[in-house]
């Protein structure tokens, strides 16, 4: 996540824009270490997959030595929701399923942010569904990671949006009967600009994911599998090296000109990211898709410049008065 | 500012040049002196009703005048009946006035559903190509004039009958003796920036309406009195409810916000939406109302006090965020602009019925600050009170609007903004060590992230139970410090703001307890029972919730309190803030005048129910088409459908 392209705060007056007075930095930054953004000990079940998910957050952080006061850390309602408790930095623990337009408002009125979201797949594709295709749509900048359990797991064993045909839970007893939510699939359609897809056993391919996201201009949504031990033990182990399965890669065009590369994946082409995310589970992982559509932070910025510019770079007070003069 | 207007040349044949000082048709009228009058235009929706009585509205602001205007809208979005009431005075015009001393009616429909509305001894202006009014009913002056025939002429055809308002509004000049330069500029001004021809038509339009001769057939002329300024009076600007709303955030200082649309809300969003990114900040329009306020929440954490708003319905679906809010101490503006309710209900009328919502809506015990604006000045002033008290006690704060308010326009003394804007600054400096962003014996502040913690400890902000740093916690003993905290913000908000003052009598038989846009036929009300002998106050409450201190002394000098309110009296026989009033003091004397028919109080009918059987409080004129009895609407009370539901009556 970029900082450019985004609108300026709220103020007319040209000092009170949004950089923070400490732009000149008068103090010594310290080196960020893990220890200075760790903060409660996770409440997670021993074994959970979102464990790993913090430790990937951490080293990102960590290697990429964001300021700490700029780091901002959402998440909505469920297991996976707790991590901003986990962190030491600026965050907020929302309301279930709406996160996305939270961190929404927080992008595009600071654009000095790093604004990075997380939470479970009841949380973003059920009850949140409908923010995660606006804000897709609208390609707001954040860094929004999914930890995929395919269950809910906060409130003991119901079905989620992501659970297969056939999973038994309490509100399932004989096995889930709706078709689940193709997270890919949906993320394609509904225009997030960076879709990618990773393994809570694999922090090395998580790392990179996350930085790859934040690097994205726009809506990045990764997609994690992280088990949940507790109500779906083993259900992404096909995709675990460690438990028999495999952790098949997406290969990436090199764009080298090679006979190979004509057959690897252009993250460019919907159409073949579509594909992949049609692939029997457990599929392949990585980035199925980027595009460098313009974001709602660049379009807003780049109108509300242009008022201005129009206007004459007026002070608050001017307008104001001027529009009542227009009322009398 | 906008060029002179240029004025087709068919003055001279009308005998009508573009002065201030018309002469009259017959040299023996003069105009009688009045100051106040009801102007009512009656039409359909699509004939401009609307625009011709702001420009009205407007005139008389630009007059120094006080106006209000009263206006319906049919609930279909275009075609039906519509009306637009101007009262305009020379001196403080609180009401929009019961009755018209001039109703224009374009169709026959219009005539028969207002002629009820009409003074005796009041002025029918109609169409007469369309209207055949009822003549031998002696009670009015009948002035027939072929305006659709006439506008047709006056425009040529293209124009057909578009413009009719325009030509209304001619003859109305010509009557009342308008300022015809300042009515030809707003005509200017108003179509500015469109083809040129638009603006010829236009002005075309009303040129004929000046120059026809209504002098032969209406024998009256009238003259507004003279406004003498007051000195160090202020020039009047003009506008209606949710404009003062929305110009009130911005100079409050609020550059962000979220909605989602609907009646009457939504023109609140569309002004924010082009007008903020003006002052470099932002309005979104979000998927749903719970995007919306989520969003708005998203502003405000990020250390801009933002907005939100909606009507009742739209309110429903934030309500869970708004808990939110609460408990995490967050800032934030939400606006109700409230309707008939609930469900859809009656989405175009007018009802104060969300009151408990606003107070109470949600689960746990989640403080928030309620507070309503009685007039469209008070739109404007309200949003700052609003975002003051957001700021300073880091909480959601309610401004609760009506239908009455959004659309009718008022005139008042412009704002000294150069002392009321608020420049929105982010507070960025380090915290020092051991700062704590929920301490239990602090009221919280809500800190921008940007801003360094000097010890190094970020604070959480949070929606489950937390401790002083915003981590959760399921100590009983925290819930409880941490409850408290919340509520003694309120407690000490409630210190803070001032009892409101009584208008009229400081002591005596009646009170009039009002809150939000029915100040002023409560006050008009008040007025006349005064005039009448009584021994009546009105006190009005725009801090609805935490309600300020020392209310108690006012009612104990008054033997009633009546409290008037446009909702229901409920299972206990008592509207919203009556019930309230009454849990709060204990106060047996406390009683409730409600009503539900969805239209605005009218001066008489506040009388009629707070003064019952003195004969000053009776209706003098039987009003057809409108319910008579609006007390008690109990289906074994009702005898047909059409008593109780509005006929297309504003
Ligand atoms: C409005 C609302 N409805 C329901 C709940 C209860 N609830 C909390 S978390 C949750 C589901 C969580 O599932 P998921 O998002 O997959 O997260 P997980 O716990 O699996 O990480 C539900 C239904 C709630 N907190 N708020
Ligand atoms: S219930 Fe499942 S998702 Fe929740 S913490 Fe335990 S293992 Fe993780
Ligand atoms: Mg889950």
């Amino acid at each position: 996540m970029s900082t450019e392209n985004t609108p300026t705060n709220g103020s007319a007056t040209a000092t009170a824009t949004a950089t923070p007075p400490d732009a000149t930095l008068d103090f010594v930054r310290e080196k960020l270490t893990k220890k200075a953004i760790t903060a409660d000990h996770p409440t997670w079940c021993p074994g959970c997959g979102d464990f790993a998910v913090l430790a990937s957050y951490y080293k990102v952080i960590e290697k990429r030595q964001l300021e700490h006061e700029k780091i901002v850390t959402l998440a909505g309602i469920g297991c996976s929701s707790r991590f901003p408790y986990f962190v030491n930095g600026y965050g907020a623990h929302f309301i279930h399923g709406r996160a996305v337009p939270l961190a929404s408002g927080i992008s595009l009125a600071r654009p000095d942010l790093h604004v990075f979201l997380f939470g479970g797949d009841g949380d973003g594709f059920s009850i949140g569904g409908n923010h995660l295709n606006h804000g897709a749509r609208k390609n707001i900048n954040m860094t929004y990671f999914i930890m995929d359990n395919f269950v809910y797991g906060l409130t003991k064993k119901q079905t989620s949006p992501t659970s297969p045909i056939g999973f038994k839970s309490k509100t399932d007893p004989t096995g889930a009967i709706d078709q689940p939510v193709n997270p890919m699939k949906q993320l394609i359609c509904a225009g997030a600009t960076f879709v990618a897809r990773t393994h809570a056993t694999q922090v090395n391919h998580m790392v990179q994911m996350i930085e790859r996201a934040m690097d994205h201009q726009g809506f990045s949504v990764i997609e994690c599998l992280s088990e949940c031990v507790e109500f779906f033990p083993g259900a992404f182990d096909s995709a675990n090296p460690r438990k028999g399965g495999a952790f098949a890669l997406i290969d990436e065009k090199k764009w080298d000109n090679t006979p190979e590369d004509e057959l690897r994946h252009d993250v460019t082409d919907e159409l073949a990211a579509y594909k992949l995310a049609q692939l029997p589970f457990p599929g392949v992982f990585g980035v199925f898709y980027e595009s460098d559509r313009p974001t709602k932070n660049a379009l807003e910025k780049k109108w509300i410049d242009t008022t201005r510019e129009k206007l004459g770079n007026p002070t608050d007070l001017q307008l104001l008065q001027k529009t009542f003069d227009r009322m009398k | 500012m906008n060029p002179p207007p240029v004025l087709p040349q068919t003055d001279a044949a009308n005998g009508a040049p573009a002065a201030a000082n018309p002469p009259s048709d017959r040299a023996d009228l003069r105009p009688e002196s009045i100051n106040d009058a009801v102007i009512r235009l009656a039409g359909d929706s699509q004939d401009g009703i609307q625009s011709a009585g702001a420009f009205l509205a407007r005139l008389a602001g630009r007059s120094a005048q006080d106006v209000m205007t009263y206006m319906t809208i049919p609930a279909t979005i275009s075609g039906g009946p519509s009306i637009f009431q101007v009262r305009m005075g020379t001196g403080e015009v609180l009401s929009a006035g019961d009755e018209a001393d001039f109703l224009v009616a374009f169709y026959q429909h219009s005539y028969q559903d207002h002629i009820g509305c009409l003074k005796e001894g009041g002025v029918l202006l109609y169409d007469s190509d369309n209207v055949e009014p009822d003549l031998d009913d002696k009670r009015f002056v009948y002035v027939g004039v072929p305006i659709t025939g006439l506008t047709v002429e006056a425009l040529g055809g293209t124009a057909k009958d578009k413009g009719k308002n325009i030509f209304i509004l001619g003859l109305i000049a010509k009557i009342f003796h308008l300022d015809v330069d300042k009515l030809k500029a707003l005509i200017t001004e108003k179509f500015a920036g469109k083809d040129e021809s638009i603006v010829n038509t236009a002005l075309m339009a009303f040129q004929a309406g000046y120059g026809y001769p209504v002098g032969n057939v209406l024998t009256k002329q009238y003259r507004f009195e003279p406004h003498v300024p007051k000195e160090g009076e202020r020039a009047q600007i003009t506008m209606d409810g949710n404009q003062a709303l929305a110009y009130g955030l911005i100079a409050a200082g609020v550059r962000y916000g979220a909605g989602y649309p609907i009646t009457p809300w939504s023109s609140v969003m569309e002004i924010l939406r082009s007008e903020l990114p003006k002052y470099g900040g932002l309005f979104v329009q979000a998927e749903d109302e719970l995007g919306a306020v989520s969003l708005a929440l998203g502003f405000s954490f990020s250390g801009y006090l933002a907005v939100t708003g909606s009507a009742g319905p739209g309110i429903s679906l934030k309500t869970e965020a708004i808990g939110w809010a609460s408990m995490s101490e967050m800032p934030l503006i939400i606006i109700n602009v409230q309707r008939g309710g609930p469900s859809t209900g009656l989405p175009t009328n007018v009802e104060q019925s969300d009151l408990f919502q606003a107070i109470f809506g949600g689960h746990g015990d989640s403080p928030r600050v309620v507070l309503a604006a009685s007039t469209v000045e008070d739109c404007f002033y309200i949003a700052i009170e609003a975002a003051r008290i957001a700021r300073k006690y880091s909480t959601p704060v309610f401004i609760l609007s009506d239908t009455s308010l959004a659309t009718r326009i008022e005139a008042f003394g412009e704002p000294e903004l150069k002392d009321l804007m608020i420049d929105p600054t982010l507070d960025l400096t380090p915290r020092p060590v051991g700062f704590k962003p929920y301490a239990v014996d602090q009221i919280t502040q809500h800190v921008p992230p940007g801003a360094r913690m000097l010890d190094g400890k970020y604070p959480l902000i949070s929606g489950l139970e937390h401790d002083e740093m915003g981590h959760p916690t399921g100590s009983p003993k925290l819930h409880m410090a941490m409850t408290a905290k919340r509520r003694n913000k309120l407690r000490k908000l409630a210190e803070e703001i001032p009892a409101p003052e009584v208008y009229g009598d400081q002591l005596g038989d009646t009170l009039l307890v009002g809150w939000g846009s029915t100040y002023g036929p409560i006050h008009d009300a008040v007025k006349l029972a005064r005039e009448n002998g009584e021994k009546a106050g009105a006190l009005h409450l725009r801090h609805v919730h935490p309600l300020p201190n020392g209310l108690e002394k006012v009612f104990a000098k008054f033997k009633r309190i009546v409290v008037v309110e446009m909702n229901d009296q409920g299972v206990y026989g008592f509207g919203q803030l009556a019930t309230i009033l009454r849990a709060r003091f204990c106060e047996p004397k406390i009683e409730s005048a409600t009503k539900t028919d969805g239209l605005t109080f009218r001066v008489k009918e506040i009388l009629e129910r707070v003064f019952e059987g003195r004969s000053f409080a009776a209706r003098k004129i039987p009003r057809e088409g409108i319910p008579t009895v609006h007390t008690d609407t109990s289906p074994e009370n009702v005898k047909s459908l059409k008593e109780v539901v509005p006929q297309g009556v504003g």
